[in-house]
């Protein structure tokens, strides 16, 4: 639709000023929704070729509270991560994106700061997509949500040390060599998808991770668990879904207080 | 009708290159050139779909190489495939680990464990151990989703193999996914139980222990079974079937794959319906009636006592005082025998294994241009004229289902009410029952264009039989001639049922027939005499004229084999009455049931799978039925009785055993030249059409009958048969039996309304022959001014065939 909606302007102004605009590579301009740890989140409609470090501090108008800049989604829920010790000075193009192993994808852009806990963000993610999976093949049915019980196992002090790796190794039984554009064992990328938050968490984030295991929980404002003496491996809650008859309890998305609910009788 | 030879094309698979049909899947493909790719999913008689991800392999492409999987794609020339690389190894852990997650740790008390393909490709495929140590998936387990099926949700590997099934072969799309992503499970739909009569199929085809029989679940391991190839007799279409057994009982029954039958599906009737074997109530001893009472006696002294009333009453009034009704429920070598014994011994030309429900004899036997059921696959029209196939013939039911929706063939369908197969009908004509012959009349005269038009494509097949008592016999054949007369080129399947009614009439138990297709007439009883010796030559009669020959005491004798007159007739009146007057009446059978329960002389007989033999199908497929199971008590198969008797009679017949008789037959019904033991058990193990050499010696060219008007009133009764009835099988299968319909009648929503009449209450059904309370039924499928009331129903009043009824609401 996007593309369809430059034609008026291409039209009006004419192909030659319409490809001053933007990037060489990438003319004209494209539409980013910037939303997260921004003063000014919205839609923007800019020239490609625009850098983060401008998008964020300059268009979005930085980071509210004095806080740093830690991690941004370039693309979309499905896009890998950038961070601002490599990402912030490329240009915004299809091509920069893909050519850093991201995409530009749906220009859906979230900027984290660093009261954000990474492990936190990608078991947000890796939610989503088990909670959108189709059901219909294997990686992608099973793997989301075995991704999805790791990453909460970390978050709230239950992780192990080697988690990380298998947390990689069960990706890559998704999407194989861990790549974007994935090459995928499953029937369509959203298996795939769910990886790239964990693909960050592999490459920015390691220690954080392992910090969540050592102490036994998350520290970033907003913990549900806080952070215990490690005792050697409390089992996790139940994620129980006991059926009566042919009801399920199923797995309903956030509660509006953050709480999750993981069937009937079970509380975090 | 052939498909010329495939093109082929050349794939490489680890290495190797191989021809292969172009156009072919390729996990086919490489299966057939030995290299086993693992799949879940995939089934070779469905649809792919892709899903399970275990056919996993690596394909060079444009961009490099590629995992895809090997049931979504064909081959194309210069494939070059890896089915066993390291990334395809990892592939195939990776998905083993993933199903294996969620998967309850069921094996030990799982009924699948020993012949499970998720077991065995976790021990060939997996790797060797999860890593998973999250709390699994919990399902209620296990549920019944309907009377015969339990489904363990738990266990469900989501592969679609069930739900595909359900939806795609049978048509009874009653089981699908609900919800998503983790937490998909396979269920059936609120209030609406899977009540298939193929729902046995899912069970077998489940690759885990999700779905079992709950007649089954828990009865024996896969080890622990001794097996043997048979074919199913309560489908005339005879599906290949596997009957296994523990410790000298039937467990159960498994539908085995060949092309020419079944492709591997029973009905639930098939597949379980074998219960009655089993029951306490068979006859185990002979009975003979002393002072009013049955009583138990040795085979010597029955024999002796039967043998000496033949004798009398063949010597004071000759052959044409004896009957012999049945013989349908055996083998050929059993069919074959009794055809012998009413010749050589009984002197008699009185004999029919059709019950006054079935087409003319010669028709059924040797109909010119006989079809085969493949034939359906390669037609361009098939018309159905006659029973409800999905009540009637399961086997063709699937087979027509699978020619109509993947294979583009046109179907009609011609019936008084709906049937099974009108979502896939391109033309689908209702007539009232009776009305048949105007119906075909109008056709003719160039009313229901679309029709003509659709039987004169270039090939036809027409499936013909009687659709309802009010029909007749003639119907049927008046259809197949004017097929004939239309089509470009025909092919006939007449109908019937009664398990091996079809070798029954080839082997001669009919009134106008003689073993091997020939006409009971002078020339082939010269034939016949040179082996059997002197031949009665008084022209024969039917079941019904045995009947009424026994009520006017011209007939003194019945012989009764595996037949129940009373109950199974369309007019069980005259039945009963004839039965209640017969001055002698022997029968060999399986149980004592309505018709025998009178007898003087009862022998128990062996059943399905407790003898060895041939059968015949609806095709004119001969085909080896097994035996597996020991006889209860003292019962034998009919021949040994018959020959027995026989002997002691004063008139051997010498059949010694079971192959000897298959040997008899080859030589002495020409249309079965050719067919041996050896050579079903050998080089013909899909069966052997007859005959052999595609001549025989009657071949009946179907003709245009006349045929009466229906009769005009307000209702019409349409009598038919359901799968699940009060049948004397059905009625000691104890899975099956509660499944019947009962007594139900079946009105449409305005002729229910009018007659006052609410769903589930009672309403009097009332014709001139008979009446009963029946249960109405609400019905869309019916149309106005019909009346349809299943056949030999529990609890049913019989209502005879006169088909003006009057129908009223009982106050309730």
């Amino acid at each position: 639709m996007e593309t369809v909606s430059n034609l008026p302007h291409i039209l009006a102004m004419g192909a030659e000023k319409y490809i001053e605009l933007g990037h060489p590579l990438d003319t004209g301009t494209f539409m980013l929704s910037v939303s997260g740890h921004v003063k000014k989140p919205g839609n923007y409609e800019l020239p490609h070729g625009i850098t983060w470090r401008d998008l964020i501090f300059d268009v979005a108008g930085g980071i509210p509270n004095d806080r740093e800049l830690k991690a941004i989604i370039p693309g979309g829920a499905s896009s890998p991560w950038f961070v601002p010790q490599i990402h912030l000075d490329h240009q915004i193009t299809k091509d920069m994106c893909a050519e850093a192993g991201s995409m530009l994808g749906s220009g859906a852009v979230i900027v984290m700061d660093d009261t954000t806990c990474m492990v936190r963000a990608a078991e947000r993610i890796v939610r989503f997509f088990a909670h959108e999976s189709c059901g219909q093949c294997t990686p992608c049915r099973e793997g989301t949500t075995w991704m999805e019980m790791i990453l909460r196992r970390i978050e709230e002090g239950q992780g192990r040390a080697i988690d990380l790796d298998l947390l990689l190794d069960v990706s890559d039984n998704i999407s194989v060599g861990l790549d974007w554009p994935p090459k995928m064992t499953t029937i369509c990328p959203l298996g795939p998808s769910a990886v790239s938050p964990v693909l960050a968490l592999r490459d920015y984030f390691r220690d954080e991770v392992q910090e969540h295991v050592q102490r036994g929980g998350c520290w970033f404002p907003g913990a549900r668990v806080m952070p215990q003496i490690k005792s050697g491996g409390r089992p996790p809650d139940p994620r129980s879904l006991v059926v009566a008859g042919a009801e399920t309890s199923g797995r309903s998305s956030d509660s509006a207080d953050g709480e999750v609910d993981r069937g009937k009788g079970f509380k975090a | 009708m052939t498909a010329p030879a495939a093109e082929q094309v050349t794939v490489t698979i680890d290495g190797v290159a191989h021809q292969v049909p172009a156009g072919s899947l390729l996990i086919e493909a490489a299966q057939d050139n030995g290299t086993y790719i693992p799949r879940f999913c995939w089934h070779e008689r469905m649809n792919p779909v892709g899903m399970c991800r275990m056919c996993l392999v690596e394909v060079q492409g444009p961009r490099g190489p590629m995992l895809v999987t090997a049931c979504t794609n064909n081959v194309a020339d210069g494939m070059v495939v890896d089915t066993r690389n390291d990334t395809v190894k990892k592939a195939q852990e990776g998905v083993l680990e993933f199903l294996l997650a969620n998967h309850p740790l069921d094996c030990p008390v799982c009924d699948k464990g020993g012949e499970c393909p998720l077991q065995d490709q976790a021990f060939s495929h997996g790797p060797g151990e999860s890593r998973f140590v999250e709390i699994k998936r919990n399902y209620e387990k296990p549920i019944a989703i309907s009377d015969l099926v339990l489904l363990d949700r738990e266990r469900c590997i989501l592969c679609a193999r069930c739900t595909r099934f359900a939806d795609e072969i049978s048509g009874d799309p009653l089981i699908e996914f609900k919800s998503r992503a983790n937490v998909t499970e396979v269920n059936t739909f609120p209030d609406l139980p899977f009540s298939s009569y193929f729902s046995g199929n899912t069970i077998q085809l489940c690759p885990v222990g999700a779905l079992t029989a709950a007649q089954y679940r828990f009865r024996a391991r896969p080890w622990d079974l001794q097996m043997v190839e048979s074919s199913g007799l309560h489908d005339t279409a005879h599906p290949r079937l596997s009957v296994q057994v523990s410790q000298n009982e039937i467990l159960r029954l498994v539908g085995v794959d060949n092309d020419a039958t079944n492709h591997g599906w029973l009905s639930d009737k098939e597949r379980f319906g074998f219960q009655y074997l089993g029951s306490e109530e068979r006859l185990t001893t002979p009975l003979v009636r002393i002072d009013g009472e049955l009583v138990e006696t040795t085979w010597a002294d029955a024999l002796d006592r039967v043998a000496e009333r033949i004798g009398l009453i063949r010597d004071a009034d000759g052959g044409g005082t004896f009957a012999v009704i049945g013989g349908a429920h055996g083998t050929n070598e059993d069919a074959y025998a009794l055809s012998k014994f009413a010749r050589v011994v009984l002197g008699t030309n009185n004999i029919d294994a059709r019950l006054d429900d079935a087409l003319a004899s010669h028709f059924l036997a040797a109909t010119a241009d006989r079809a085969l059921i493949s034939d359906v696959d390669t037609a361009d029209t098939i018309v159905i004229w006659g029973p409800d196939l999905k009540e009637e013939h399961p086997t063709l039911y699937l087979r027509v289902r699978r020619a109509a929706q993947e294979l583009g063939v046109r179907l009609v369908v011609v019936h008084p009410r709906a049937t099974g197969l009108d979502d896939r009908a391109a033309i689908k004509l209702r007539y009232r029952p009776g009305g048949g012959f105007e119906l075909l009349d109008e056709i003719a005269d160039g009313k229901h264009s679309e029709v003509r038009q659709a039987l004169s494509a270039a090939r036809v097949v027409a499936l013909v039989g009687q659709a309802s008592f009010a029909d007749g016999p003639k119907l049927a054949e008046s259809v197949a001639a004017y097929v004939r007369n239309k089509a470009g080129s025909a092919r006939i399947l007449p109908l019937a049922r009664r398990g091996n009614i079809f070798g029954a009439l080839d082997m001669g138990l009919a009134p106008d027939l003689l073993p091997g297709r020939v006409a009971d007439e002078e020339g082939g009883r010269t034939a016949l005499a040179t082996s059997w010796g002197d031949m009665p030559a008084e022209r024969g009669k039917d079941t019904r004229s045995m009947l009424e020959g026994l009520d006017s005491a011209e007939i003194r004798f019945l012989l009764l084999v595996g037949a129940d007159p009373v109950r199974d007739v369309p007019d069980p009146r005259q039945a009963t009455l004839a039965l209640e007057s017969a001055e002698y009446v022997v029968s060999i059978d399986l149980f004592l049931n309505d018709s025998n329960r009178d007898a003087d002389v009862i022998f128990p007989a062996a059943g399905f799978a407790e003898k060895e033999g041939t059968v015949t199908n609806l095709e004119g497929r001969v085909q080896k039925v097994n035996s597996i199971a020991p006889v209860p008590g003292q019962a034998r198969p009919d021949w040994e009785i018959l020959d027995d008797l026989a002997e002691r009679a004063g008139y051997p017949i010498g059949l010694s055993n079971g192959e000897a008789i298959a040997k008899e037959i080859s030589e002495v019904a020409p249309a079965y030249a050719g067919i041996s033991w050896d050579l079903l058990e050998w080089e013909a193990r899909d069966g052997a059409v007859v005959p052999l050499s595609g001549a025989q010696p009657l071949s009946h060219i179907p003709v245009a009958l006349k045929g009466d008007k229906a009769p005009s009133a307000p209702l019409i009764l349409h009598v038919a048969r359901t799968l699940y009835d009060d049948g004397v099988m059905m009625r000691h299968s104890q899975s099956l039996h509660p499944l019947a319909p009962g007594a139900v009648a079946h009105l449409n929503p305005d002729d229910a309304r009018k007659a006052g009449a609410q769903e589930g209450h009672l309403v009097k059904v009332v014709t001139k022959h008979g009446e009963g309370e029946f249960s109405a039924v609400s019905d869309e499928g019916t149309p106005p001014g019909v009346v349809y009331v299943p056949f030999n129903q529990p609890g049913a009043g019989s209502l005879g065939t006169e088909a003006v009824v009057r129908v009223t609401a009982v106050g309730k």
